[in-house]
């Protein structure tokens, strides 16, 4: 049992600026601006954002499958391909056997999605914001209040189940949403940045919620850009960045495949080639990368007993050490390694 | 097609309109009626009017509210669910050919469109006092008229609601509802422009022309517009609204 998910060489430029769902919580997509293609308006500029650059990949039934990139990387343009809300420009996406973009409605039937934004029906109750979901779905009468009686509980809504969600907080109306993508018990759950926004306490409900599901042998996708996030929930991962896939594997392949695993950010009063390459034959150091040199990145086997070395390799060098920070093997310094820039910038 | 799915989806946009009755039949209604009240009644009864422009006016009031109350059933939602809260989405995933929520809009609206119709002209005609002379000896050709002055408002509701944003409903209302209104020929007869040729001839790219013409030739024996050529030109506005509202809806709908 359980659905896979197959990707293949999924491309998305916008001509238009994106719609919300795919903006993420701060717009950051690079502007592509390209003369048009047509001779004959050479001088008009064409807006142009290239989303997804040839994305391929496989997610396997009842896996909990994430998507972990910097906003603006493509995972909601990805989500929205997979979920019939983006077309692709090219490429092909499949939800079992079905291709999305020529079986919608079968694939529709096999998918729950819980968007980056609450986007609950305010004319609704949670309780009757359940019951039609239900209804769209075909469920009959009984089968969607028992349902629903379940969800509300579950996800501990009973009490507000006959209040118009206008009220609810935003921890609230999160629940709300992925009872109801819940609803009519997808095979494939889709899940868009679930924690942004969500305080602590919420997010450990919300991660037991994912677990259960899985549980009972769903397919599960899901966005990020918290690496912590990725570790706990993850058996699989893509790292997306500019509309490219940097790497692939389970998060323990990924993080062994950063060399030496501990990353040790230092920095310096002044450049030095010297130095830089005394450091490279430190024990145990298998990367150094200077950006400015003044700023370096170096990774190793090791965390904390370099730094006498180091300091002591600085004052060789007649250079002084002003700041060190230590990583250890994390997901986030895969980023780093892959793309020269932390997930939150 | 998965009517399952399509009724649901009209049973939530039924169970909303009941909700939301009162300020829905004050919305649509309040202004018929008092249009109605001052010209059918305070100023045909004192004098300024004669008596029997109430005939005239009462088939103009009905296709204002028929018209008006279906693009806002349809226009209003779809302008906020589509923006700021995104509401539309969940049914967007519904099992069901996107194109087809859109059709089921454009149902609905087409049902509030008839109900207001249907409960202005006992009120009007009430409010109006007597002398208002309705006739039904054309049922068919008043259902006709009746029905595709439905779409063609709730088509035009999913036009617009597809096409303006947030921040221009205002100039919706400025721009496009209430030039329609004065020069629909709802309050006067499409003949009493005869002395203004140009826009005699401009008018008629207004949908709501047709709808008053239609009313008053099937409800009254005031003289009127042809009534097979304003069913004609209503169908011909009704696929072309149809077309380009379905064509925004569906470029809205996915990205």
């Amino acid at each position: 049992m359980g659905i896979g998910i197959r990707i293949e060489e999924l491309r998305k430029v916008y001509d238009t600026p994106p719609p919300m769902a795919a903006r993420g919580a701060g717009f950051s997509f690079t502007p592509i601006r390209t003369k048009s293609p047509n001779e004959k308006n050479k001088e008009k500029k064409k807006f142009e954002v290239v989303a997804l650059d040839n994305i391929s990949l496989e997610i396997r039934p009842g896996e909990v499958f994430g998507l972990l990139g910097p906003n603006g990387a493509g995972k909601s343009t990805t989500i929205g391909i997979l979920t019939t809300r983006t077309r692709p420009t090219s490429g092909r996406a499949f939800v079992g056997e079905f291709n999305v973009w020529q079986e919608q409605v079968k694939a529709k039937r096999l998918i729950g999605v819980v968007p980056q934004r609450p986007n609950l029906d305010f004319a609704l109750t949670a309780r009757e914001i359940l019951v039609f979901h239900g209804a769209y779905f075909g469920q009959s009468g009984r089968e969607r209040t028992s349902r629903a009686d379940e969800l509300l509980e579950k996800f501990k809504l009973t009490d507000r189940a006959d209040n118009m969600v206008r009220s609810f907080s935003g921890g609230m109306m999160q629940r709300l949403s992925i009872a109801r993508a819940m609803m009519h018990d997808p095979e494939v759950l889709f899940l868009d940045e679930p924690s942004a926004g969500l305080d602590p306490q919420t997010r450990l409900l919300l991660w037991e919620i994912i677990r259960d599901y899985h549980r009972l042998g769903k397919t599960i996708v899901l966005t990020t850009h918290y690496m912590d996030e990725a570790d706990a929930l993850c058996e699989r991962l893509a790292i997306i960045d500019h509309g490219k896939i940097i790497a692939q594997g389970t998060p323990r392949e990924l993080k062994s495949s950063i060399p030496g695993g501990y990353l040790l950010r230092l920095r310096f009063d002044r450049a030095s080639e010297e130095l830089l390459a005394q450091l490279r034959t430190l024990p145990g150091v298998s990367e150094v990368r200077g950006t400015d040199h003044i700023a370096t990145d170096l990774y190793a086997d090791r965390g904390g007993q370099l730094i006498s070395a180091i300091v002591n390799s600085a004052q060789a060098a007649g250079v002084e050490l002003r700041d060190v920070h230590i990583s250890e093997p994390s997901l986030e310094t895969l980023f780093l390694h892959h793309t020269g820039r932390s997930l939150r910038d | 097609m998965n009517w399952k799915t399509f009724y649901a989806l009209l049973s939530r946009d039924g169970h909303v309109a009941r909700r939301n009755l009162i300020p829905m039949l004050m919305q649509n209604l309040l202004q018929p009626l008092l249009l109605t009240f001052v010209f059918g009644r305070i100023l045909t009864t004192s004098g300024m009017m004669q008596g029997a422009y109430k005939n005239v006016l009462l088939p103009g009031i009905i296709a204002i509210s028929m018209v008006l109350s279906g693009i806002q059933a349809v226009a209003m939602p779809l302008i906020a669910e589509f923006q700021f809260t995104r509401e539309i989405e969940d049914r967007l995933l519904a099992p069901m050919e996107t194109g087809w929520l859109a059709v089921e809009k454009i149902v609905a609206g087409m049902i509030q469109a008839l109900v207001s119709g249907l409960v202005v002209i006992p009120a009007a005609w009430l409010m109006m006092g007597s002398g208002v002379k309705l006739s039904f000896h054309h049922p068919l050709e008043f259902a006709a008229v009746c029905l595709l002055v439905a779409l063609l408002s709730a088509a035009g509701g999913l036009t617009l609601g597809c096409s303006i944003g947030q921040t221009q409903i205002g100039l919706m209302f400025s721009l496009v509802v209430a030039p329609m209104m004065m020069f629909g020929c709802a309050y006067y007869p499409w003949s009493a422009l005869s002395s203004f040729k140009v826009l005699q001839y401009a008018v008629l790219i207004n949908p709501l022309v047709y709808a008053s013409e239609g009313l008053r030739g099937t409800l009254t024996d005031v003289g009127h517009i042809p009534t097979p050529i304003v069913i004609g030109a209503l169908l011909v506005m009704d696929l072309v609204l149809l077309f380009a509202g379905l064509k925004r809806f569906n470029s809205k709908a996915v990205s």
